[in-house]
């Protein structure tokens, strides 16, 4: 089923390098003759995909110095917005807002409204180019984050203890019970599953299409730092205090990565579009960036204060928030940069959040006093697809395209590493490891195992712990006295004993006596 | 310093006026469509979710039916919409399938009517347990007076509409007709060759003693003819010779031949043995291939026009429908009310089934359950082409697979399956067992496709 790939350096290529370039001979001829038809066609996908680049009515923006005396990282965003055109300078944001601050932010999936939330209780939602308020709220409570459902009319704001969805209006529809004290907040578009995380520890799957609690994690971590998701398979990159970064999935109790990334707790992450990077900000001062497919670290930079918030732009920018600094990084996943690509200063003010605007050359900016927007060319994707993500969309596209995902809705379980685990072989499964015969051999062991263990089944009861042992636990301050050191020793003595007890035994059943027992002694 | 940045324009996007369509640009690029294969996936199962869901076979019964058990149908090669029943009273009928009324009826036998076809060029053609063959006109102009209902069962001795009587010496068990020639061939006590010009038979073609029910010609090879026999034989004939050719008796008897139309040498039969059987004329050896699941006797069977569908009907009231290169149906179709099933067809268009039953009613089917008759628009003919796409990449997921095949049994079918199934292996076992216990080699393992097959003999 799974089409080979045509050239490998084709952006249209899928599963690159998983399968061998030359079919080898099946023995079955007509499954010969559909292998090769399945091939055929994906090359001729490849072909008439890549024929459609010409067709892609908008470019890339660019920022270029003038000769080596020029350096763009020295570029103000003053002048950048007199070099631009108009629509672009319109998109260069400032709202002072100095009361209730510091402010995070959220941008919906089409970047057309943004939603923020200040410290001190103020959310507001509003399309941000045309400076239409949707609506504002004075919520008299902390509010920790702010984020958008699947559209600009449902979004979650996480309180001082709860946390509330609120629909385009500003009304409270819900009141999560569970999701209690949190301060991260993401949602997965595709699988509509708010995702939750916050002092607890736990990490909570919310489905918001039917209300349902899909899944809730202890990661006994301690509180989580830091949480986004990687857009390409789903999986929750989560940072803790420890310095360690793990990757969760909502069918799996354990983490299904877990790296050592910075020495001191991690401060925010970033995975970029495909699933390929992942930066990461930590309290030691370092911004080090990981290939996600071999999990390797590629580069780590050093920064004057930890990073307070850091995103990855759809073309691949890194921007970096640090105290009243902003800092964009251009190719960094390719080579080592010695220079950022753009740098942008808000003075006597602290960074609290930035984050790109999809389709656009803008980063949102939330900081202590209030919001703003950085102009960064080069950042976003120019070409959209309408049918999956459109910016100008109609109220009747917008409704339609509600339906259309909630009835695409993807079951939780499709949540993995590799995103297209699906319809593929297995190879770990028994059926495919082993023949027909040793499947029947495994079988029979288990049936035989599963008899044996019904016939002495009784109740199970807890192996009794010694007093010593016990006493022990009981007392695990450390402090060595007289007693505790008897104890100990003798402890230890048992289990000595107990071990030769054992080694005797397992000595018995290993050698059978060759001498039978009437003859043994003589020997 | 150069700079560029994004700036679409709203013009170029957003319609001015509101009758006019927004622009739809795409872009292919993997990386703005993640899930990729998670959502191709959930729409596959969605699609067969739907189909499931729409699946309505039925499409309703033809006029009133008959008064008593449909046993044969006759499919009218020249149109899509005409076919012709004959039941067990003796009565034979023409429908129109687009109105699905009766266009005409015939009190054609005294007891049941065995045997039934319509010839290319002269009408209908019946024979029964009465010793006589009928042949009946179509045509509106050879009937003088309006008949109902009532005056058909009356048993005047209206003769309007029958041509000719063909009178033969013992009662006629099948009978089918050459594809262009003016030849038919009837079963019975013998097997006969009969000129539609002559009132007696040309030849006779038995080999054996033994009665045959059931006769086909072939419609593609037109000279070749197959015949199946109480004595559990099927043997195939050659017209230009007047000879049978070749023979293989089977464990149990084949109760209907059908020939497939596109592979000439390809024929199925239907048994006694809860099987059908598909054979190649050239090697009667061993089977092509085996259709299981019915739980009793397959008593008709036909191909259709495509070849590659076959349909089969048993005495277990239910309706198979399996793809020729399976050995399992697709689907089964059955009403509470629908009893033995003893004719099943396609029609010439293979889009719809024919079934007639004891129950006096001859009933018409999709041969796929879940299409549309209607005509589709082009934006919803490409969205079934994507969704069958989808199934067909995803048929062997699990949920996939298992939303396709689950289908509702009738209890008493489901019973009988399960027991059936327990039955075989119990006498796989059994063999196994015997295999064990006794000289390696004096049990041999014979191949399933030549199982049924008690001895094959070809003519000199």
């Amino acid at each position: 089923m799974a089409p080979r790939p045509a050239s490998e350096t084709s952006k249209y290529a899928r599963d690159v390098g998983k399968f061998p370039k030359k079919v080898s001979k099946a023995k079955n001829k007509r499954l010969q003759q559909g292998l090769k038809k399945v091939d055929q066609e994906y090359q001729e996908f490849v072909k008439s995909a890549e024929a459609t680049d010409v067709l892609l009515q908008e470019e890339a923006g660019f920022l270029e110095a003038d000769g080596p005396m020029e350096r763009t990282m020295k570029f103000r965003q003053d002048d950048i917005v007199e070099a631009v055109d108009v629509g672009t300078a319109n998109k260069k944001l400032d709202l002072q807002l100095t009361e209730l601050g510091p402010y995070t932010l959220d941008f919906n999936r089409n970047g057309r409204k943004l939603l923020i939330g200040g410290k001190k209780g103020h959310v507001a939602s509003m399309d941000w180019r045309l400076g239409k308020l949707g609506c504002e709220l004075f919520l008299n409570e902390t509010v920790n984050a702010v984020k958008y459902l699947h559209n600009d009319n449902f979004f979650a704001v996480a309180q001082k203890k709860y946390t509330f969805i609120y629909d385009g209006s500003g009304t409270e529809l819900h009141r999560l019970k569970k999701h209690v004290e949190l301060t991260l907040l993401d949602f997965l578009p595709y699988h509509f599953l708010l995702v939750s995380a916050g002092y607890s520890g736990m990490l909570r799957y919310h489905d918001v299409s039917t209300g349902a609690l899909v899944s809730e994690i202890r990661t006994k971590l301690g509180p989580t730092q830091a949480m986004k998701q990687n857009p390409w398979n789903a999986v929750m990159h989560l940072g803790h205090g420890n310095g360690t970064v793990t990757m969760w999935t909502p069918s799996q109790k354990d983490p299904v990565v877990k790296i050592q990334s910075n020495r001191g707790p991690i401060r925010d992450l970033a995975v970029d579009r495909e699933g390929k990077y992942m930066v990461v900000s930590g309290s030691d001062k370092r911004v080090k960036i990981w290939d996600l497919r071999k999990l390797q670290e590629l580069d780590t930079y050093v920064i004057p204060t930890p990073a307070r918030s850091v995103d990855i732009s759809d073309r691949g920018l890194i921007s970096v928030g640090w105290g009243p600094h902003v800092s964009v990084w251009k190719d960094a996943f390719k080579t080592h940069q010695d220079e950022p690509y753009m740098t942008h200063l808000l003075p006597s003010s602290k960074i609290e959040k930035i984050k790109y605007v999809p389709f656009e050359d803008v980063l949102g900016i939330g900081h202590m006093k209030g919001v703003g927007s950085m102009i960064v060319p080069g950042a976003g994707e120019a070409n959209f697809d309408a049918m999956e993500i459109n910016p100008y969309e109609s109220a009747k596209q917008r409704q339609e395209q509600e339906v259309r995902t909630l009835l695409n809705k993807l079951s939780p379980d499709t949540i993995a590493l590799d995103p297209n685990f699906i319809g593929m072989v297995d190879k770990k499964a028994r059926n495919v490891r082993l023949n027909q015969t040793q499947i029947q051999d495994l079988e029979d062991e288990e049936k035989k195992e599963k008899e044996r263990s019904s016939m002495n089944s009784g109740p199970s009861y807890k192996p009794e712990q010694t007093k010593l042992k016990k006493y022990l636990q009981k007392n695990n301050a450390n402090i060595m006295d007289a007693r505790r050191m008897r104890i100990e020793r003798n402890l230890k003595l048992e289990e000595e004993r107990k071990e030769k007890l054992k080694a005797k035994e397992l000595e018995g059943e290993g050698e059978p006596d060759e001498l039978l027992p009437a003859l043994g002694r003589f020997a | 310093m150069k700079i560029k940045t994004i700036s679409r324009s709203a013009d170029t996007y957003v319609p001015a006026r509101n009758t006019q369509e927004s622009a739809m640009p795409r872009n292919l690029d993997p990386a703005l469509h993640p899930f990729e294969r998670a959502r191709e996936y959930t729409k596959a199962v969605t699609a067969t979710k739907l189909e499931r869901m729409f699946a309505r076979p039925f499409v309703g019964q033809l006029g009133d039916g008959h008064r008593d058990g449909v046993y044969c149908i006759a499919k009218n090669y020249k149109t899509t919409n005409q076919i012709a029943s004959g039941s067990g009273d003796g009565i034979i009928k023409y429908w129109n399938m687009t109105s699905r009324q009766e266009s005409l009826s015939f009190k054609a036998h005294y007891g049941m009517v065995t045997g039934l076809l319509i010839t290319p060029r002269r009408g209908m053609l019946s024979c029964g347990d009465d010793k006589s063959i009928k042949l009946w006109s179509l045509e509106c102009e050879d009937f003088g007076e309006e008949v109902d209902d009532l005056d058909v069962y009356r048993s005047n001795k209206s003769s309007q509409g029958l041509l000719k009587v063909f009178d033969g010496e013992h009662g006629f068990l099948g009978l089918d007709h050459h594809f262009t020639d003016d030849v038919f061939v009837t079963g019975g006590a013998a097997i006969q060759l009969w000129d539609m010009n002559r009132s007696n038979y040309v030849s006779n073609l038995s080999w054996g003693a033994d009665n045959v029910s059931n006769v086909r010609f072939n419609k593609t090879e037109t000279n070749i003819l197959a015949s199946c026999g109480s004595d559990n034989s099927i043997v195939l004939y050659d017209i230009r010779t007047n000879t049978p050719v070749q023979k293989v008796v089977t464990a149990l008897r084949a109760n209907d031949i059908s020939w497939n139309p596109m592979e000439a040498f390809n024929f199925a039969t239907g048994h006694d043995d809860h099987n059908a059987y598909l054979w190649d004329m050239r090697d009667l050896s061993k089977s092509l291939n085996i259709y299981k699941d019915h739980v009793s006797a397959v008593t008709s069977l036909d191909f259709s026009p495509t070849g590659q569908e076959l349909v089969t009907g048993s005495y277990d009231k239910t309706i198979r429908i399996y793809r020729t290169r399976e050995g399992h149906s697709r689907d089964i179709y059955h009403t509470k009310r629908m009893q033995r099933v003893f004719a099943v067809c396609f029609t010439t268009d293979s889009r719809y089934i024919l079934s007639g039953s004891d129950d006096a009613n001859v009933r018409l089917w999709r041969a796929n359950a879940s299409e549309k008759s209607n005509v589709k628009s082009a934006r919803e003919q490409a969205k079934l082409n994507y969704d069958n796409k989808l199934k067909e990449r995803y048929k062997y997921m699990p949920e996939v697979r298992r939303i396709a095949r689950h289908r509702h049994l009738p209890i008493v079918v489901k019973k009988a399956l399960q027991i059936k199934r327990v039955e075989l292996e119990s006498l796989k076992k059994r063999e196994e067992n015997n295999r064990r216990n006794t000289r390696e080699g004096s049990v041999p393992r014979v191949p399933e496709k030549e199982k049924h097959i008690r001895g094959t003999a070809i003519k000199e």
